[in-house]
């Protein structure tokens, strides 16, 4: 069963990896106005979200923090050396999935450092960093629901967090396998915390979202022990941040930045302090597919 | 329910809630400034003689009277940067979204009030030599807004409440911070029933309050 | 407007023009059905406020006081996440469980009991309106006070708050909205649904707000032909807006 979507997975890796030589060679550099607007500003505006442990959330502290926050904060430092600047203020902005894409474009946030899927669709309005992280839809359940894959949802409800792309890859997946789940529709809520109350409270069967999402969600559970994340993948969703569009000299910015991180192992330090096991005991170990992945993007001087 | 509850949980969170409070309060307050101030100008707008204006007024204030204000917020939140490619705040969007959608309920009841008062009374102020803004400011507005305040700060009450709708947009005033709380501990018994308390205690105080000066200014 | 590329016939395409159809379909429904529980129960509380008896008028009062003063979004998540944990277990499992269309039902139940407490104040307002000496004179007809309340002050007080029960009908259609926040695919949701897939915002929102403002000048319109045929020669309509 895993073979198909590995064989996706190898062929994304190679289109992702021809896609990262392919703008140098033909694309014309462009320089945007965010490093322009962060050096007249000295302020630096990063997007985050409120629950998507352990990526981008809000901790107990009420501060957004995460593994991509890390690796922003990171691109924050760089940013302050290339401008030479005395110092930079970093403003926390957060987001939801639907505000993130106007408000970027509008320039109310400079770079988005959360659970975002690089898809072709988001790159006609916006620009991708380099993959820091790989995932894809799964579903979460109880451990006793006997629910093991999207198939086994027949009679059962489903729910997912509107306008995600794994609500829309769940929904081609019951579409074109016939499933009929209870009340005929997916039920799509706010967010992830709130879909997260429906399965805690018995309403829901089963939700879909990143794995890693899901597996972050339950480890800060009331009681983790009771949650499983199943099924094969039927989505790919390799996250990245996002700046905007035309911006050649922030995203070489960013990019160099994520690369001196995972040359000098820094990456692989901050992946380890937020998914191994991290804060909230998530024990999200780094795939081999990532792993390559970062080998891939840390290119030579 | 599994576990019991725990009110501690509000202890903890107590300076996050507060923070949300703080945002509440301020988002309320300064619509409420703004509302007024616009819905001032839109009342006197529409009763004023000029062509056209009373009309293009009123269609504004039914215009917006007839849209949910979730889909107010949407608007702005959305279309403002979408549109003037300006960067505003999701505060900022929501704020003008308040203003904006206060102003025409404001502005009905401002107009109610000086309508309630008998236009024979401006003919008498007027056979008495006074000027009309002078009739206006002495005889018509005394009385207007002592009919007026009341049914003013009830709608700032109904206000405060309609602030909690900035959870669609995720700016995080009392009832997202809570909501922040109850996902991520998974507590939405407490969090919720302590948010519908804090706001029962509130508007209720607030609506004595009115009650006492709607007697005590009563004409 | 800088940059933004218009696509209205993107509306239009499947499968968006069913999502605007049925959301505007969830709307009028959630009103509908709200109404016909808020407009029964909040007049009975509404005379039960008017009445001698001062328990009744207590609850009146109370039932009011709170349905009034806590915001309807806080109010949609106690029905929704926090009432049927405090059932019994049995109870509370039906709830979650068993019960059809659960966001849906419970985002009626949620309205119709606010807007009770709505209706509830202008039928009291409308009923004190009216001159005690109607009522005294109906009592010294021999009526009962229950036959008074039918037949002297029911029709009158009703007559008079036609205006006001309308802007609070209205108000439960806008308020539907609020449905959104537990998972009801309304008018409003589908339009951010719509934004969502597609970008088109403007043209989403648009034919929502398009769509609430038809249906408010609909009803703004067919209830002055009511008002105006059951007008009370000599009065004016009352109540608060």
């Amino acid at each position: 069963m895993g073979w198909p979507i590995a064989a996706r997975l190898g062929g994304t890796l190679l289109l992702a990896a021809t896609a990262l030589a392919a703008p140098a060679s033909h694309a014309l550099a462009q320089d945007g106005p965010v490093m322009k607007r962060i050096a007249e500003t000295k302020t630096l505006n990063i997007g985050h979200r409120d629950a998507s442990p352990p990526l981008s959330f809000i901790g107990q502290d009420g501060k957004a923090q995460g593994y991509s926050i890390d690796i922003c904060l990171k691109i924050a430092e760089a940013t302050k050396e290339e401008l030479k600047l005395d110092k930079l203020e970093v403003k926390f902005i957060p987001l939801t999935p639907q505000t993130r894409i106007p408000l970027l474009t509008a320039g109310t946030v400079d770079i988005i450092c959360e659970s975002s899927t690089h898809t072709l669709g988001r790159s006609r309005q916006v620009s991708f960093l380099n993959t820091t992280f790989l995932t894809g839809s799964k579903l979460l359940v109880r451990k006793n629901s006997g629910i093991k894959r999207i198939e086994d949802l027949t009679g059962k409800v489903l729910v997912g967090a509107l306008g995600g792309t794994n609500e829309r890859a769940a929904q081609v997946e019951i579409d074109k396998k016939g499933i009929k789940i209870k009340g005929g529709e997916i039920v799509k809520v706010k967010d992830n915390a709130q879909a997260m109350l429906n399965m805690e409270q018995g309403r829901a069967d089963a939700f879909t979202s990143d794995d890693v999402v899901l597996f972050g969600l339950a480890s800060l559970a009331k009681n983790p022990a009771e949650w499983e994340v199943v099924g094969p993948y039927f989505s790919y969703d390799p996250y990245g941040m996002i700046i905007p569009r035309n911006n050649d000299d922030w995203r070489l910015l960013g990019n160099k930045t994520i690369t001196m991180l995972v040359r000098s192992g820094e990456l692989h330090a901050i992946y380890k302090k937020w998914f191994e096991p991290g804060p909230s005991n998530i024990n999200y170990p780094m795939s081999e597919r990532l792993r390559e992945n970062l080998e891939l993007i840390a290119l030579p001087d | 329910m599994e576990g019991g509850f725990d009110f501690a949980i509000l202890i903890r969170n107590a300076p996050f809630l507060w923070g949300g409070m703080v945002l509440t309060l301020q988002l309320t307050g300064l619509a409420v400034a703004g509302g007024l101030a616009l819905g001032l100008v839109l009342a006197v707008l529409r009763l004023s003689r000029i062509p056209f204006v009373p009309a293009l007024v009123a269609g504004y204030v039914n215009f917006l009277r007839s849209m949910p204000l979730i889909l107010a917020i949407f608007w702005f939140y959305t279309l403002i940067p979408k549109l003037t490619g300006q960067s505003v705040s999701s505060f900022y969007s929501v704020l003008i979204a308040f203003i904006l959608f206060e102003a025409a309920y404001y502005s009905e009841i401002i107009r109610a009030g000086i309508s309630s008062v008998r236009r024979g009374q401006i003919a008498a102020a007027l056979a008495l030599g006074l000027s009309n803004a002078q009739a206006m400011r002495y005889v018509v507005l005394p009385q207007a807004i002592r009919t007026m305040i009341p049914v003013l700060l009830t709608q700032s009450i109904v206000m405060l409440q309609d602030t909690s709708l900035v959870y669609v947009v995720g700016l995080r005033d009392f009832l997202t911070t809570a909501d922040i709380v109850a996902g991520r501990d998974s507590r939405p018994v407490e969090l919720y029933m302590f948010v519908a308390l804090t706001f029962l205690v509130v508007c209720f105080s607030a609506s004595r309050l009115v009650n006492r000066l709607r007697r005590r200014y009563a004409l | 407007m800088g940059s933004y590329r218009w696509n209205w016939p993107i509306l239009l395409a499947d499968p968006y023009y069913g999502w605007i159809v049925s959301g505007f379909g969830n709307t009028c429904l959630i009103a509908v059905l709200a109404w016909i529980i808020a407009f029964p129960l909040g007049s009975a509380i509404g005379i039960a406020r008017t009445t001698e008896l001062r328990p009744l008028r207590f609850a009146g009062t109370a039932y009011v006081e709170v349905f009034r003063n806590i915001p309807l979004l806080a109010q949609m998540f106690l029905w929704y996440f926090v009432v049927p944990e405090l059932l019994p277990q049995d109870w509370g499992r039906w709830v979650k469980r068993d019960m059809p269309y659960p966001q849906f039902l419970t985002s009626v139940l949620c309205l119709g009991l606010y807007t009770a407490s709505r209706v509830a104040e202008q039928v009291r307002s409308g009923l004190e309106a009216i001159p005690r000496g109607q009522h005294h004179a109906g009592l010294a007809m021999g009526l009962t006070p229950a036959q008074v309340y039918r037949y002297v002050r029911l029709p009158v007080a009703f007559r008079i708050i036609i205006p006001s029960l309308t802007s609070d009908f209205l108000g439960v259609f806008k308020n539907s909205s609020l449905a959104l926040t537990i998972g009801v695919l309304e008018l409003t949701s589908q339009a951010r649904q719509i934004e969502e897939y597609t970008f088109a915002a403007f043209e989403a929102f648009a034919t929502a707000t398009l769509l609430y403002c038809a249906v408010t000048g609909i009803v703004i319109l067919a209830m002055r032909q009511v008002e105006r045929r059951t007008r009370i020669p000599g009065t004016i309509a009352i109540g608060t807006q």
